[in-house]
């Protein structure tokens, strides 16, 4: 528990990949906190090296907008996601999934790309990332890959970042001009607590997107090509025949937040829910 | 840099420039109530549940359970200590004082900073915002009621709060 645990706090960014190069897996990165923190705590996570990277010149917390895609660096709080006017103009259901995250303080502190690193099955922006097709952008001395939010996440905490990279930021292709988007989430209180389920729906003229998180090892998408979900006029049956097909893949436990049977029903609920949203979303601007 | 051993911090606590050294591990709640002497920040559950321990870090409302003592070089901290100017109690504070919102007291300098952090950002905030800005701070008096009255009293009195 004692053991030594050392702190850098690298300037430059050649500087950081340095103490990777050292102690590899042996080292934890370190942006908001919030997750970090308590796992030393409760020792869940036992590192030799803390690297912050709050102070990386070359690692500003910024989200910019380009070649149609919205990059949010590794440093962006969520607090600064949730009032930005351009990811409330283009990602609402991120909004609306960021603004979930833990209480003001929390947000106030974590990042984005804090909360996909982290990896937990309920990472809350995980289903709407994943709905909008995200990916997260890894440096290293090796180069950057840029690598879908899909294959990013492996299982429960589990990722597949290199012991020598640094998730600098999150990319977000913008959505075409007719999309709706909604995000939801089931908990048993307001603030501070972690999702019993969570989904995230995305839909534009054809395609229609949907993820869900804390119903399986990792957060999943799922999408629906043929049009049957993104077509106001299709039969509620038809529409419940491809949800149905969504939430089989889902393959939640039960725990104190909820049982294997009641997760399901709600997906399923919450799914029909959240479409409906989007859709009304879509066709409202 | 990189320090196996204790780090030099030197950091603004409500208003003077503190130095201490502090091992890695060691969170900015514990360095401020046992190092700086300032027991005023509570700690309850030390993982970010119940905002017992929130301060402002330049400006915004923490918990200080969650940051690290040696993240917050050249960083400016509020505690509880802080909010009070010539002996008077800040308009929030004396706003709790008048609604009566303290039973037990142990989350009161939490819910104090928050409301200071919310009102600094919205000075006429609803009752839903008060309720939001506040979901972070548990009360095990569930004296949330009175509390939530004190951060309206505090707002319709026209607070002005600074961070």
């Amino acid at each position: 528990m004692s053991h030594s645990l050392g702190y850098a706090r690298p300037r430059q960014l050649a500087e950081a990949f340095d103490v990777l190069e050292e102690f590899g897996r042996d080292a934890s990165l370190l942006a908001g906190g919030t997750d970090l923190v308590v796992g030393l705590r409760n020792g869940r996570v036992a590192p030799r090296m803390i690297v912050d990277l709050k102070r990386i010149s070359g690692l500003h917390p910024v989200i910019e907008e380009r070649e149609g895609r919205v990059s949010i660096s590794a440093r962006t709080r969520l607090t600064d996601i949730i009032t930005d006017p351009r990811i409330q103009d283009h990602f609402p259901a991120l909004v609306e999934a960021a603004s979930t995250v833990g209480s003001v303080q929390i947000r106030n502190r974590a990042t984005l790309t804090g909360n996909i690193c982290n990896a937990s099955p309920a990472a809350d922006t995980a289903p709407a990332l994943l709905a909008y097709g995200a990916d997260v952008v890894l440096i290293s001395r090796r180069g950057t890959r840029i690598v879908p939010l899909e294959e990013f996440l492996l299982g429960p905490r589990h990722t597949n970042i290199g012991a020598d990279e640094i998730a600098a930021a999150v990319e977000i292709p913008q959505p075409a001009a007719r999309t709706g988007s909604r995000f939801a989430r089931l908990t048993r209180r307001r603030g501070v607590d972690l999702a019993t389920i969570s989904l995230c729906c995305v839909v534009g003229s054809r395609v229609t997107r949907f993820a869900y998180g804390a119903v399986g090892p990792k957060p999943f998408a799922m999408s629906d090509e043929s049009g049957v979900l993104a077509d106001p006029e299709s039969s509620p049956e038809a529409r419940l025949e491809v949800l149905h097909g969504f939430v089989a893949q889902a393959t939640p436990i039960s725990d104190l937040r909820g049982g294997r049977q009641y997760r399901h029903a709600m997906l399923l609920a919450l799914s029909q829910r959240v479409l409906r949203a989007a859709i009304a979303r879509r066709d409202r601007t | 840099m990189t320090e196996m051993t204790e780090t030099t911090v030197t950091f603004t606590v409500n208003g003077a420039v503190r130095t201490i050294k502090v091992f890695p591990r060691t969170t900015l709640l514990d360095a401020l109530r046992w190092q700086v002497g300032l027991t005023g920040t509570k700690k309850c559950c030390a993982e970010g549940e119940c905002g017992a321990c929130t301060v402002l870090l330049d400006g915004r409302a923490v918990n200080s359970c969650l940051v690290l003592a040696v993240e917050v070089e050249d960083a400016a901290v509020v505690t509880v200590e802080g909010l009070a100017t010539a002996g008077h109690l800040s308009s929030v504070q004396d706003a709790f004082l008048t609604e009566g919102a303290i039973q037990c007291g142990f989350c009161i300098p939490g819910m104090v900073m928050a409301a200071h952090a919310l009102l600094a950002e919205n000075s006429r905030p609803s009752e839903a915002e008060v309720r939001e800005g506040l979901s972070g701070n548990l009360c095990r008096c569930a004296g949330y009621q009175r509390i939530v009255q004190a951060v309206l009293l505090a707002a319709a009195d026209g607070a002005t709060v600074e961070r």
